[in-house]
């Protein structure tokens, strides 16, 4: 009893030791916050990832994939049938994007996947990520009339404008039509003789085109470059696409000076598209290709770099369909467990059954593992840090603890005299330490949950003291900063800083034990 | 040692002690004493509530000794006020100190009754000095944080555990407000230490060393930071004390005039009782 009320008394009497708590309150309210964010971006993150990537990728080396989908569908759905929900199979190729700015050619690396858009939309989230209504509802590569996003669909009106977005479709691409038509026109009524540059070397493509508009091309003249059209014999732009593609949106948006969106490409243009075929040794192929949709996942690695096209059109340029069977290529299968399958076993079972040699078979996780762990990685060391933090506070607490042992020898003295035992006199100063750790910690949980919880709003105070954008919701992505509150991961911090707490007190707490009574009552 | 099996043998001397007190103030109680120890050991019975035996200390000061007691030998009996007179150094807090188990002496014994107690083992004389002993001091040594009930209560709240004196409080504060009364400080249940006087102090510390009913009262000086006065009121109330209650006091002091109003004096010189 009188360790508690003793206890109490100093805690109300030493206002010192409540600013060495500070420093844990401090350090439990940042690691609060820390963690909160960082398990909010990483659950964020992975949710995105995941979003793109199938549970599970069944992936052949090298470009030319593997013979006949429908057999190793087969194959693994025999291995792994209760749990697999849905599998597509899909070409992956790397590729070249071109298309034309003004007067310049610009060419992106992208990473172009050939996909069945009924079943792929199956196995992943992808749809949701694209910018218009009703491919989101069923993809599809036919160019739409219009009515495209004109901000991002989860950032509201607040986000920025999409400059040329009211226009994206067919209206585009019929105005795209008619001044090429007039450009035509006006070139044939100036020169009487058109002239098509003089190609210079027949293996780039591009080579030699530097008239100012793409119309410069005559019909004929894209036939012999693209090799010859497949719908009709005369292409009527204004009317007919290309096969369609869908690009990643980082692939085709540039930011304008006040934080618009401007677009390079818009759903309606033509671009080309580079790649390998799929024989030995690989040989470049490329195709024109009609956007007709963006592809926006917010994780930019693959925003930058993912162009879609059918998969039947990518295996037929890329020569993977056996001219006697027709059965084609594909370089992987993506599957989609059912809920609540074990991913990790379901992977080893595949793995066994093929051999590592010709399949690599990875869950999305191991895919994306450098990044995740990344992302771990910098969470455990900013943890590491801020419990420094709290233990520098506990350094704190040992030498006021010590300085308050000192002023208190004579009535721990007392206590003695008076029959406390050791351990009694102990326990006052262990008390002591914890309390004043669940104080501290106390604070520190309901200062960072606060600001977890006002996290915008504080935001929004920073920036308006600073005049600085903080977080800026276009290069996040994000609109409010995403955050995790885990009930676990509190439950180490506070326990975390308790027991440096505690520990901080007991060196102290034993020289009180240890104190000689009657050289206590002696120290003046 | 147990408080019960002490508690037994107090109850079995407490006969032969009331016989003692007729005529302790006569020469030939302490006739009694010195001869029983100039023969130790002879007599059974126990004449004597406290007693040390050839007491020896000495303290370190790096390299040096500095011999305090050497060879003490006193025997206080029961419902005795016994004043230790001594020059200030001379040791008599040390010897103090040793019989209310706050030290271990180097040699000899301290017995309390019939039993040894300065080899007891560290909680067995916490006990003792939370229970038999009541302790006062020259500085009262009270707690600053605690108003004058609280520190009347402390040895309480030490000797029961939490819940234990949380079931008892009622009763606890009533014997502390009762005591306080009869140190006359009822008006000063709420007061700190720093807002008491000397006197209030130390009357306050007297009531906390009767709180737990102790046999045996040490009092240090417990004048010496005191005008005659509030001196005198003091020597007052632990005179009520043994008269009223028996309640056996050894008081150390340097003041002639305060020993004079003991029962007896002894004198401390050069480490010896004299
Ligand atoms: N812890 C100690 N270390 C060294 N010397 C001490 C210590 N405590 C007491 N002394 C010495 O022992 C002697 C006796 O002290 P004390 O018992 O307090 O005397 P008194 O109470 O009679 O004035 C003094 O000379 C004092 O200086
Ligand atoms: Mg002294």
């Amino acid at each position: 009893m009188y360790k508690l009320i003793l206890c109490w008394r100093y805690l109300q009497t030493r206002y010192i030791a409540l600013a060495s708590v500070i420093s844990v309150t401090l350090g439990v309210a940042t690691l609060i916050v820390v963690n909160s964010v960082m398990s909010g971006f990483t659950h964020e993150m992975q949710h995105r990832i995941h979003g793109i990537l199938s549970d599970l990728v069944f992936d052949g080396h090298g470009l030319e994939g593997f013979s006949d989908s429908r057999w190793h569908m087969d194959r693994i759905r025999k291995i792994a049938g209760d749990d697999i929900e849905a599998m597509t199979p899909t070409v992956h190729v790397p590729a070249m994007l071109n298309y034309r700015v003004g007067q310049r050619w610009v060419h992106r690396q992208v990473n172009f996947i050939g996909i069945d858009a009924k079943t792929y939309a199956q196995v992943s989230d992808c749809s949701n990520y694209l910018q218009h209504p009703e491919n989101r509802m069923e993809p599809s590569f036919q160019l739409r009339e219009g009515g495209y996003d004109l901000h991002d669909r989860e950032l509201g009106d607040e986000s920025p404008y999409r400059h040329g977005m009211e226009m994206a479709g067919w209206p585009h691409r019929r105005r795209l039509a008619t001044e090429e038509k007039a450009w035509l026109a006006a070139q044939k009524k100036n020169r009487p003789k058109l002239t098509i540059p003089e190609r210079v070397g027949r293996s780039d493509p591009f080579s030699g085109i530097d008239t100012p508009l793409r119309a410069a091309e005559s019909e004929a003249g894209v036939e012999q470059r693209w090799g010859p059209l497949s719908k009709s014999q005369v292409f009527d732009k204004a009317t007919q696409q290309e096969t369609g593609v869908i690009i990643g949106y980082a692939l085709a948006q540039v930011l304008g000076h006040e934080g618009d969106h401007y677009f390079l490409v818009l759903p309606g243009d033509d671009v080309k598209l580079t790649f390998p075929t799929a024989g030995t040794p690989p040989k470049a192929v490329s195709g024109s290709f009609t956007v007709v949709d963006f592809y926006q996942s917010k994780m930019s690695e693959y925003d930058s770099a993912f162009v879609f096209a059918p998969i039947k059109k990518l295996q037929e340029m890329r020569g993977m369909i056996d001219p006697t069977t027709g059965i084609a290529n594909v370089n992987s299968i993506q599957i989609k467990l059912r809920e609540g399958a074990d991913l990790e076993a379901v992977r080893d079972k595949l793995r066994a059954a093929f051999p590592p040699e010709i399949y690599a078979i990875s869950t999305w996780r191991d895919k994306q593992g450098p990044l995740l762990a990344a992302v771990q990685m910098e969470t455990a060391i900013l943890n590491i840090l801020l419990f420094l933090i709290i233990a520098v506070a506990g350094f704190g607490i040992l030498a006021i603890f010590f300085m308050i042992v000192v002023e208190k020898t004579k009535d721990i003295g007392i206590l003695k005299s008076l029959g406390a035992s050791g351990a009694g006199v102990m326990a006052i100063f262990l008390s002591y330490g914890l309390l004043l750790g669940s104080v501290g910690s106390g604070a520190g949980l309901i200062l960072g949950l606060l600001f977890v919880r006002h996290i915008d709003s504080v935001r929004k105070g920073v920036e308006w003291l600073s005049g600085q954008p903080v977080f800026d919701p276009s290069i996040y992505y994000f609109q409010q900063i995403p955050t995790l509150v885990d009930p676990r991961m509190i439950v180490w911090v506070i326990a975390g800083a308790m027991a440096i707490a505690v520990i901080a007190s007991v060196l102290p707490a034993l020289r009180a034990a240890r104190l000689h009574p009657v050289e206590a009552l002696r120290y003046e | 040692m147990s408080s019960s099996t002490s508690q037994a043998t107090d109850d079995s001397t407490g006969q032969s002690a009331l016989q003692t007190t007729e005529n302790r103030h006569s020469e030939g109680g302490s006739h009694i004493l010195n001869t029983w120890n100039a023969d130790e050991n002879s007599f059974q019975e126990s004449f004597f509530q406290i007693a040390a035996r050839g007491v020896h200390k000495k303290y370190h000061k790096g390299a040096n000794e500095i011999p305090v007691l050497q060879g003490v030998d006193i025997e206080i009996r029961e419902g005795e006020f016994l004043a230790i007179v001594g020059q200030s150094g001379c040791g008599k807090s040390t010897l103090l100190h040793l019989m209310g188990t706050l030290d271990r002496p180097d040699a000899g014994e301290i017995y309390l009754a019939d039993n040894r107690i300065d080899n007891l083992p560290a909680s067995a004389r916490d006990r003792l000095r939370n229970e038999t002993f009541g302790l006062i001091f020259q500085f009262y040594h009270l707690l600053p944080e605690l108003n004058a009930l609280g520190n009347v209560l402390l040895p309480l709240m030490i000797r029961h555990g939490f819940f234990g004196y949380l079931r008892n409080r009622r009763d606890f504060r009533k014997r502390a407000k009762a005591l306080l009364d009869k140190v006359r400080l009822s008006h000063r249940l709420r007061h700190k230490p720093r807002e008491l006087s000397g006197g209030e102090m130390q009357r306050t510390a007297i009531a906390r060393a009767l709180i737990n009913q102790p046999r045996v009262l040490l009092a240090d000086e417990p004048t010496g930071n005191l005008d005659r006065v509030a001196g005198q009121e003091i020597i007052e109330i632990l005179r009520n004390l043994n008269a009223s209650e028996n309640l056996t006091i050894v008081m150390v002091t340097h003041d002639e005039k305060i020993a004079q109003q003991a029962d007896r004096t002894v004198r401390l010189v050069e480490g010896r009782i004299e």
